[in-house]
């Protein structure tokens, strides 16, 4: 068996071209990681640029309203960029830049990502050009002006479904045209190994924190994690840390579109099937001859058609469980948090509010429950005023 | 002597590739016969995917129009093996790892073998991960072609040990598609190779013109064209044999002279 292997899931399933490239990128990491000069730069970055540590905020009015298991969370959107993703932008330019490239590229879904790998960037010196589907920019235009704002050049893709899947698609092609002074920021913990682990370690400070945090004020780690998966980095962030301990249930919310019984769906566990695609085996949305299906999620961080290996490595050993969440939940998560808690989650984050609304009733008042809020839901205002049928200018 | 080792004994090889099912399976079984007649030594027979990741716009277009036509693993197995009955040309699959993977493995590589095709050729599978295919290509003797690449330096004496029937050069950087000028590096990349193994060496990538494949061939064993006939097939689509056909042979003639 090759590299890189969650159970049977993961490896490096990617062209010749790019394989020195990953081979460099899995050396240059084994080295850094265990230097203390990159280690106290990017920790740096991370607490005076970034904003960390993240709150860990007991919701207190969310908690008495469900009536259940005492609700925190992890407050991921008040990083800068506003979400999680700037953990992993942070840790992998910073290496980029160890390892002599001067230029990055990166996919983006809903423009977190991008967003985030333009703003280390420009911090650090990099050319920056983003790819991401043309549906994509066209729903998150927002985000769009705002990576080029940051000096990043954006690509519309028109390729295939114009989603994420096809953002990854093109940057993949892109670095096997310039791979030497190149390195490819992904965003998830998914690809070809050494990205779901590089993505995993760069993201597992969220899950430290929390443990640290709440062993703070309660003494005590929490029964149950929840996080939204598309991909899945905020999720591995948070889960990696409790993998060990388990007694914590680890709960990865899929969005499901207009519902798993339905093919406008992104809900990869609930439907999909095992194959190997983005240089990774893992679970996939696909038909009986291996074609990726087109998945459909109003969240466009959410929609694409699988999932990172560790997660169904996870799903495989029953470690975590992954539930389905349809738009509809979603948006009545994403309002139900901005009204009772002041807090306009991102409407991925939202998917994990919905389920935790299901959940924390059923769940003892002396439980406590974790929910990831993985980032600011500012950027899909817009979108969510279109689905209400609300007109509006952004 | 098998297919592909005939393929590489009259002079050097000429190599086209079609996405099945572009326009339709009819117009792929036509050109596959009518390439075989104009000189094709072997046939690089596309399977298309959805999210063909080592392709350029011009065959991901095709792969496209191929799958909204309706085109399936099995419908192409079929086309193959009505092919067979009257032509002997070494026949290659191109595709990637998910569509054999999804199909079964092993199921479709004993189909492969039922239906005489010599190769398979899958871009996503490097060296490191050949085992997911290697023991059943051996098991129904059909051959996995490995890849090299401008960047694969060190690795070329590891996949060339390893390497069977031939090898694919592939020219230059990037995704497939036409190119105006071809890196020079290939000519270096053949004879890397011939030092470890005596294999032959086909190169593809970016070739469109007679003069390139002229080029191409003095130092390698034979030089595989994609994108220049799937444009061709774009164009003329129902229509688009005989101007393939004709290309073919020019090819043929400029790889041969």
């Amino acid at each position: 068996m090759s590299k890189g292997r969650f159970g049977i899931h993961g490896g490096q399933y990617i062209p010749e071209t790019l394989m020195n490239a990953i081979i460099e990128l899995e050396q240059a990491y084994e080295k850094y990681k265990k230097d203390e000069e990159f280690c106290e730069e990017l920790n740096d970055l991370l607490n005076n640029y970034a904003g960390r540590p993240s709150l860990l905020y007991y919701a207190e009015k969310m908690t008495k309203d469900l009536g259940g298991a005492k609700i925190y969370l992890k407050r991921e959107d008040l990083n800068h960029t506003g979400s999680h993703k700037i953990n992993n932008v942070l840790g992998q330019v910073l290496l980029a830049k160890k390892m002599g490239k001067t230029r990055v590229i990166a996919e983006t879904g809903a423009g977190q990502h991008g967003v985030a790998t333009a703003t280390a960037a420009a911090l650090l010196g990099m050319e920056c050009e983003i790819f991401m589907g043309k549906e994509d920019t066209e729903r998150q235009a927002l985000n769009v002006f705002r990576m080029e704002l940051l000096g990043a050049r954006v690509h519309a893709v028109t390729s295939g479904t114009q989603t994420l899947k096809d953002a990854v698609n093109e940057t993949m092609r892109e670095w096997t045209k310039r791979v030497e002074d190149t390195h490819y920021v992904l965003g998830s913990v998914m690809g070809p190994h050494p990205f779901p682990t590089i993505v995993r370690d760069f993201q597992s400070i969220i899950g430290r924190e929390v443990k640290e945090q709440l062993l703070m004020i309660e003494g005590r780690l929490p029964d149950a994690v929840l996080a939204c998966v598309g991909g899945g980095s905020n999720a591995m962030g948070i889960f990696h840390e409790f993998i060990n301990h388990k007694e914590v249930r680890l709960i990865g919310c899929e969005a499901a579109g207009d519902g798993v019984d339905t093919d406008k769906t992104a809900a990869t566990m609930a439907t999909g099937t095992i194959g190997i695609f983005h240089g990774m085996k893992s679970y996939f949305c696909q038909d009986e001859y291996g074609q990726i299906a087109p998945v459909y999620s109003i969240s466009a961080g959410l929609d694409y058609p699988g999932i990172g290996p560790e997660h169904a490595y996870l799903n495989d050993c029953g470690r975590a469980e992954y539930v389905p969440v349809t738009d509809r939940e979603a948006i009545e998560g994403f309002e139900y948090l901005s009204r009772m808690e002041g807090i306009i989650p991102a409407v991925e984050s939202a998917h994990a509010v919905a389920y935790a609304k299901k959940l924390a009733p059923d769940m003892g008042k002396d439980q406590i429950m974790v929910i990831n809020l993985s980032g600011r839901g500012d950027k899909d205002v817009a979108q969510i005023a279109r689905y209400r049928g609300v007109q509006i200018n952004e | 002597m098998n297919r592909i080792e005939r393929a590489f004994s009259q002079g050097k090889a000429f190599i086209p590739f079609i996405t099945a099912g572009d326009p339709s399976l009819e117009v792929t079984q036509q050109l596959v016969l009518q390439m075989a007649e104009a000189g094709a030594d072997l046939i690089e027979l596309g399977i298309p995917f959805s999210d063909p990741i080592a392709e350029g716009p011009i065959i991901q277009d095709a792969d496209a129009r191929a799958l909204s036509g309706g085109v399936t693993t099995d419908q192409i197995f079929d086309m193959v093996a009505r092919i067979r009955k009257s032509c002997d040309t070494a026949i290659a699959f191109m595709t990637y790892i998910n569509p054999v993977y999804t199909y079964g493995t092993e199921r479709f590589l004993k189909r492969c073998s039922e239906i005489e095709v010599d190769a398979l050729i899958i871009p996503d599978l490097p060296f490191e991960e050949s085992e997911e295919l290697k023991p059943y290509c051996n098991e129904y003797g059909v051959k996995l072609i490995s890849m090299i690449a401008p960047t694969s330096k060190e690795r070329i004496a590891m996949i060339v040990k390893e390497a069977e029937g031939f090898l694919y050069c592939v020219s230059s950087m990037g995704v497939t598609g036409v190119r105006n000028e071809i890196n020079n590096d290939a000519e270096e990349m053949v004879r890397l190779v011939k030092e470890i193994k005596d294999i032959p060496c086909a190169i593809g990538f970016g070739i469109s013109t007679p003069l390139q494949a002229a080029e191409m061939a003095k130092f390698s064993d034979g030089v595989i064209v994609g994108s220049a006939i799937v444009k061709i097939v774009e164009q003329y689509g129902n229509e688009c044999t005989p101007y393939v056909k004709e290309y073919v042979r020019k090819m043929k003639e400029a790889v041969v002279s």
